[in-house]
């Protein structure tokens, strides 16, 4: 590439360095760098090592007290059991409503912002209101025993549909605003041509639109997973914490502020980090089947 | 889907808020024809072809397949075939699979559309490119990718949407002789929607020029090119010399103008009140330079520009009366050369002028080019 022949002088060195992506504009990296390094490397590492150094035992033992115990091991498919729905739900409610969405529309900031309230509520007060809305005596019960629907109340709190419902209402207008840039990033063109060559909405949707949002579908979907999956406040807020939400990060939180036991806390951390990664590298292998190019859009 | 005898637009209108972009565009479509909607930017043209495709529906008229109402049907089921500015070519199919998604909306039967998609690529020449990506593709293959899309199933109208303006001039011209090419060998009915008069003059059969939403002049490209409805159409159509001026006398299709300083001679399009403003148009390359002996329309006049346009120069030069013209010519001029200029008064043509709207260049102000 540089094209110096043997005969020729070379070019300076610095302009040989930049032809490589070196010069000044790295130090721009430093900051990012030690954040990351402080905030995270340092602290994963730390965990890692940790959970190779039990209270007892060989480094492994702590890996091996997790996957014997019946209990514990249950924590990963109670996490899983209420994340992957969840994330699933998420993603595809918000494909209809981005999808009729995209283009504009008079009022649509109003749309946006409504739907995307929720982030800004937090966990705590979202799992308040759903204990009022949700609870035996909330709103909803009231009035289902009110039109005779039911006969007494239907429980929706503390237990899987507390957290489940929780995990919606936040994990939504996330995958909502992804979906929607998205969208926006494909060109309607491509609708309008397809309907000239005969395709109904149907078809322009499940043909021309949908396989061109799969790779963002895919990405929103590991997003709001991993989310999810790390669900704690409201396990124990609107869930049942000792029982059939006892998710795997409550585990975690168990054996490092009940037990002290932090090499413990930290195996179970990483076995946590490798399931997500497990489901990550799944989506992500499916989503390269895909195609993932330019779709002409704006975005 | 079905071949029509004549398509027929009957007043045709769309508003966008309170703005005309189409007002009542009447025309009647003969199966086989090429026409060309022509005009600036803004002018409706392509907002008549929305109308047409059914991407747009209309504010106000009706569109008629021979007996059969269509504006009221969806794009999907009109079947028109249309080629867009942007190519939009399917960025996650192969380019067989483009030409395919027509055929395979109608639910042919898989031999039919594998040998009809097969017969339209070797049609626009991509064999060796059929399972590349769009994105794997130059502008002019990616061109030829959607006027095969559009045609494959052999739709009733072929809809073309500036399809050339995104190619360089080299490819354009061979683009627009493919295009010919095509609409020859195959007779397709086509509406092809351009603001290159050139194009529209070399590829259509008839012309729609619109201004403003607003049909000007429905013709003949020979039509067009030498008789111009009014001043506006001929500016669009090359004549690049546009004079206000006065009527001195006029006598038929005759009439003396005075501009400028200058009594000319030239032949009336329209009708004309005497003592009206007038529009003079002349096209440049109609102005000759030392006509033998012309004594008609003569001007004596110095050369101020020349450009150097291979067999011709272009020119601009003044009048003693301070009037500035285009020209055209062979004759080797340079910029000071006092010349002798004549236009023939059959190829001067005397338009009314409309009170309101003023001419873009009223040819005096110095270094107007365009």
């Amino acid at each position: 590439m540089s094209g110096a022949g043997p005969g020729r002088p070379l070019a300076h060195w610095q302009h040989r360095l930049a032809e490589r992506g070196v010069d000044r504009q790295l130090w721009l990296l430093v900051p990012a760098l030690v954040f990351v390094i402080a905030l995270f490397l340092y602290p994963f590492f730390y965990g890692l090592t940790l959970s190779f150094q039990p209270t007892t035992g060989g480094p492994f033992s702590d890996y091996a007290r997790f996957f014997s115990d019946s209990y514990e091991r249950g924590t990963i498919w109670i996490t899983l059991r209420i994340a992957l729905p969840a994330a699933l739900l998420n993603v595809l409610a918000a494909v209809p409503i981005a999808y009729r969405m995209r283009g504009r529309f008079r009022g649509k900031r109003l749309v946006t912002t409504l739907l995307v309230v929720p982030i800004t509520l937090g966990t705590v007060l979202t799992a308040q209101g759903l204990l009022n809305f949700l609870g035996p005596t909330g709103w909803f019960n009231r009035i289902l025993l009110a039109s005779n629907l039911v006969d007494e109340p239907v429980r929706l709190t503390h237990n899987y549909w507390g957290v489940f419902f929780s995990l919606v209402i936040t994990g939504f207008p996330f995958a909502f605003l992804l979906v929607l840039s998205y969208l926006s990033g494909i060109d309607p063109t491509l609708e309008r041509a397809a309907a000239t060559l005969g395709a109904d909405w149907r078809r322009r949707f499940t043909r021309i639109t949908l396989p061109l949002l799969m790779p963002g579908l895919a990405t929103t979907f590991c997003l709001t997973f991993v989310l999810a999956f790390s669900v704690f406040p409201s396990a124990v807020l609107v869930g049942n914490p000792a029982g059939e939400t006892r998710v795997i990060s409550l585990a975690a939180y168990q054996a490092a502020y009940e037990q002290y036991d932090y090499p413990y806390a930290s195996a179970i951390a990483m076995i946590m980090g490798f399931v997500e990664l497990v489901i990550i590298a799944v989506v992500l292998a499916a989503r390269s089947r895909f195609y993932t190019g330019s779709t002409g859009g704006k975005g | 889907m079905s071949a029509f005898t004549q398509l027929r637009l009957d007043g045709v209108s769309r508003r966008f808020g309170g703005q005309a972009a189409l007002s009542e565009l009447d025309l009647t479509i003969e199966a086989g024809e090429f026409i060309a909607l022509l005009g600036p930017s803004g002018c409706g043209k392509s907002t008549a072809l929305n109308c047409l495709a059914g991407l747009l529906p209309l504010t106000e008229g009706s569109i008629w397949q021979d007996e059969r109402r269509i504006d009221t049907l969806p794009p999907e089921r009109r079947g028109f075939g249309m080629v867009f500015q942007s190519y939009a070519l399917f960025p996650h199919m192969t380019v067989r699979a483009n030409i395919a998604f027509g055929l395979r909306m109608r639910r042919l039967p898989k031999e039919e559309t594998r040998r009809r998609t097969a017969e339209a690529v070797r049609l626009v020449r991509l064999e060796d490119h059929v399972d590349k990506l769009p994105g794997q593709l130059s502008g002019g293959q990616q061109q030829r990718v959607a006027i095969a899309r559009a045609v494959v199933f052999e739709p009733s109208l072929v809809l073309m949407d500036e399809p050339l303006s995104n190619l360089d001039a080299k490819l354009r011209l061979e683009m627009r002789t493919e295009i010919r090419r095509l609409h020859q060998s195959l007779g397709l009915t086509t509406v092809y929607v351009t603001h290159d008069q050139e194009e529209a003059l070399s590829l259509a059969d008839r012309l729609v020029v619109l201004r403003e939403g607003r049909v000007q002049q429905i013709g003949s490209p020979r039509e067009l090119h030498t008789r111009p409805a009014n001043w506006h159409v001929a500016d669009f159509m090359g004549y690049r010399n546009l004079w206000r001026g006065r009527v001195e006398q006029s006598e038929g299709a005759r009439a003396t103008v005075e501009a400028s300083g200058l009594r000319l001679l030239g032949e009336v399009v329209g009708g004309l009140q005497t003592g009206a403003d007038v529009m003079v148009a002349v096209r440049p390359e109609d102005i000759r330079v030392d006509g033998p002996g012309e004594t008609r329309n003569a001007m004596s006049a110095t050369v101020e520009v020349v450009e150097y346009q291979g067999r011709e120069l272009a020119a601009e030069a003044r009048t003693d009366t301070g009037l500035l013209l285009h020209l055209r010519t062979e004759q080797r001029i340079a910029p000071g050369d006092q010349v002798k200029l004549a236009v023939d008064p059959q190829r001067l043509l005397v338009y009314q002028a409309d009170a309101q709207t003023q001419p873009k260049r009223l040819a005096d102000a110095p270094g107007a080019t365009r």
